[in-house]
């Protein structure tokens, strides 16, 4: 946790200093001395102890006890993990683009693969999700679910 | 008293009861399954309620966590994996009961204990909050700034066991919370020519990011694989129970009522106030000897205490529009929504709302036994469940959801930001809990403080002047330089030596 917490240190001070020079910028209430900068100023000095705190504490060796041990993933979960993000995001490119219907079950075919579902389930889950969260949503809560290349059916 | 009727009529309706009834199954099965906790019931559960009238909406948020913290129990016991994070102190101790073979015992006490230590905090809700909010009418921007600075506090002070890395949580929190345009100049703030960002980072896909995604990612890294205690059908889980209640009546009464506070304390909720139940049950019983080894005092009350700490956050949330927990920053996000702005107005304005949602609780409450004796039936059949099947369709209803709110991809943007910044920040061990906080309190830290500020014509002193404001302010001083005071006070004997 040390080295974790030496290395979240330094990027948290970072970030402050960031936050510090971004709220030079920011106007004051008209007849007042603070203004927009007073909240990011604050975080940012905080943030920036806090980093600082952290870099001293660790420097310094004091253990402290952390529920979460750094556990030992392998390489092949880390992988999942960014499969899982990469879905997301295509998701987030594509569903403007192909419609709801056709992203919604290749995201969920990929997720099931990643999660090492077989393929029969998997795409028997993907085609039976997709379709119950498009009747949900689309049809009963009316949220606009994008159509894409498909044509609206209803 | 009218208001109490047109309650009654608000929530004894087809559509409202079929709404409690379906929400209630769901928390139960959320809420067994390992991984799924109750805050993720109720972030999953916002963007359909988003569809529905204020008193349905919040009916579906009350029941199902409630229903979700009970049976976060019932994995507990026959896999020792807590279903929820309010479960996991007394884990081990259920476990062992049911090693013993006594799983009706410990699934019994989680239930009937639930139910009593869960009427106890709403009986405590219906009496604090309305007598809460005559005192808050009178409330001024210096009452409130401290409320919130006293709210950030107990985060981080009771919250985690590690100030540094919790008061770096709620200042995350509050930096998410300076994005867009509502600040006191009305200035753009990290917005980057991005006109989804002006209206700020919205609460509700970031709700869905920090505790649904990231428990889907921290699932597709650690997979454990579970190995069911019982193969035998259950016998009767209420046998024993009248002993149990005869037993230990001090133990419920104690762990519901520092359930009740724990839940009232900003930033802690029921997992916490589990943890000190058991802790206190251990320390002040006539047997702690047989703590961990399957007994079921632990079990009665820290069952009773995160129940109750359930209608305990209601108290803050309704009064003051500050969260006692996670699960009460989505309600409030929910309240906004549906025009049931939490603050004392809401019990002048719209008493038999609020008389609603205490209608509500104790339907729940009540409900919760025999459809938790359904769930504790069901329990292998729910547990047999693949999680690996579970989690792609979870992942898809975040992704819907986030863009249900503002109908925009921008809100699944944030969700997926949001997602694996709380997975990073709970495996370094920054709690989430204070950053929810630092969101939805940093619009209201700064609109008191600015409002304050005027009053008081950027003078200090006026923030102490007013009585409440005063003994407020010095609780938040006194709190803050304690640590720092007892270190002083440690060394100063070694100096002199």
């Amino acid at each position: 946790m040390r080295a974790v917490d030496l290395r979240v240190g330094v990027a948290l001070a970072l970030l402050a200093a960031a936050v510090l020079w971004s709220a030079q910028a920011f106007p004051v209430v008209p007849g007042q001395q603070l203004g927009a900068g007073f909240l990011p100023k604050l975080v940012g000095t905080g943030l920036l102890l806090c980093g600082l705190g952290l870099v001293l504490r660790s420097l310094r060796g004091v253990a402290y006890d952390d529920p979460v041990a750094a556990s030992s993933s392998s390489w092949r979960d880390i992988a999942s993990a960014l499969l899982i993000l990469a879905t997301i995001a295509a998701y987030i490119a594509l569903a403007d683009k192909l419609g709801f219907l056709l992203i919604a079950p290749l995201c969920l075919l990929a997720v099931f693969r990643v999660l090492r579902v077989g393929w029969a389930p998997a795409i028997g889950f993907a085609l039976g999700g997709t379709l119950l969260v498009h009747l949900a949503f689309y049809k009963l809560l009316r949220v606009p679910l994008p159509w894409g290349v498909l044509p609206p059916l209803y | 008293m009218d208001a109490l009727a047109t309650a009654f009529g608000l929530v004894f309706q087809p559509y409202v009861l079929l709404v409690i009834l379906l929400s209630a199954t769901y928390g139960l099965f959320v809420g067994a399954i390992p991984g799924l906790t109750a805050t993720m019931a109720t972030a999953l559960l916002v963007p359909v309620t988003f569809f529905m009238a204020p008193v349905p909406a919040v009916a579906a948020i009350v029941t199902a966590t409630a229903m979700a913290i009970f049976s976060g129990d019932i994995p507990s016991a026959l896999l020792r994996m807590p279903g929820t994070p309010a479960s996991a102190a007394y884990a081990d101790e259920a476990y062992a009961l049911t090693r013993k073979g006594q799983a009706e015992l410990a699934l019994g006490a989680g239930l009937v204990f639930s139910v009593l230590g869960g009427i106890f905090g709403v009986l405590v809700l219906i009496v604090a909050a309305p007598a809460l909010a005559e005192v808050a009418l009178k409330f001024s921007s210096f009452e409130y700034f401290w409320l919130v600075m006293l709210g950030f506090t107990s985060a981080i002070f009771i919250a985690g066991n590690d100030v540094l890395k919790g008061c770096t949580s709620m200042l995350i929190g509050l930096l998410i919370s300076c994005v867009g345009l509502e600040n006191p100049a009305g200035a753009p703030r990290y917005t980057f020519g991005n006109a989804e960002l002006m209206g700020g980072i919205s609460l509700i896909p970031l709700m869905i990011g920090m505790f649904a995604v990231a428990e889907v990612l921290r699932f597709a890294l650690a997979r454990e694989k579970p190995v069911m205690a019982v193969d035998r059908p259950f016998g009767n889980v209420f046998a024993g129970m009248w002993a149990l209640l005869k037993k230990y009546p001090l133990q419920l009464l104690r762990g519901s009522t520092l359930g009740t506070v724990i839940g009232a304390l900003p930033g802690a909720g029921a997992d916490i106030a589990a943890w000190m139940s058991y802790a206190i049950s251990k320390r002040f019983s006539k047997e702690p000897h047989k703590f961990g080894t399957g007994h079921v005092e632990g079990i009665v009350e820290s069952g009773a205490a995160n129940n109750s700490a359930l209608g305990g956050a209601w108290i803050p949330a309704l009064v003051f529009g500050i969260p006692g927990d996670s699960i009460t920053a989505i309600a409030i996000g929910v309240l906004y929504m549906k025009n049931m702005n939490p603050g004392p107005m809401l019990f002048v304005e719209n008493p038999q709302n609020i008389y609603a949602v205490f209608i509500v609780f104790i339907v729940a409450q009540l409900l919760m036994l025999p459809l938790g004796w359904m769930a504790i039936l069901a329990a292998k059949r729910i547990l047999r469940v693949p999680a690996a099947l579970l989690m792609p369709l979870i992942l898809l209803f975040c992704i819907v959801g986030s863009f249900a709110i503002n109908n925009t991809l921008f809100g699944v943007v944030i969700m997926g930001v949001a997602g694996v910044l709380a997975f990073f920040m709970e495996r370094w061990g920054f709690p989430v809990a204070p950053t929810i906080l630092g969101v939805v309190l940093g619009t209201m830290l700064e609109e008191h403080f600015f409002s304050s500020l005027v009053k008081a014509d950027g003078q200090l002193w006026p923030f102490f002047e007013r009585p409440i404001a005063g003994a407020l302010g010095a609780l938040v001083l006194l709190i803050w330089l304690w640590p720092l005071a007892r270190r002083l006070l440690r060394r100063a004997p070694l100096r002199s030596a």
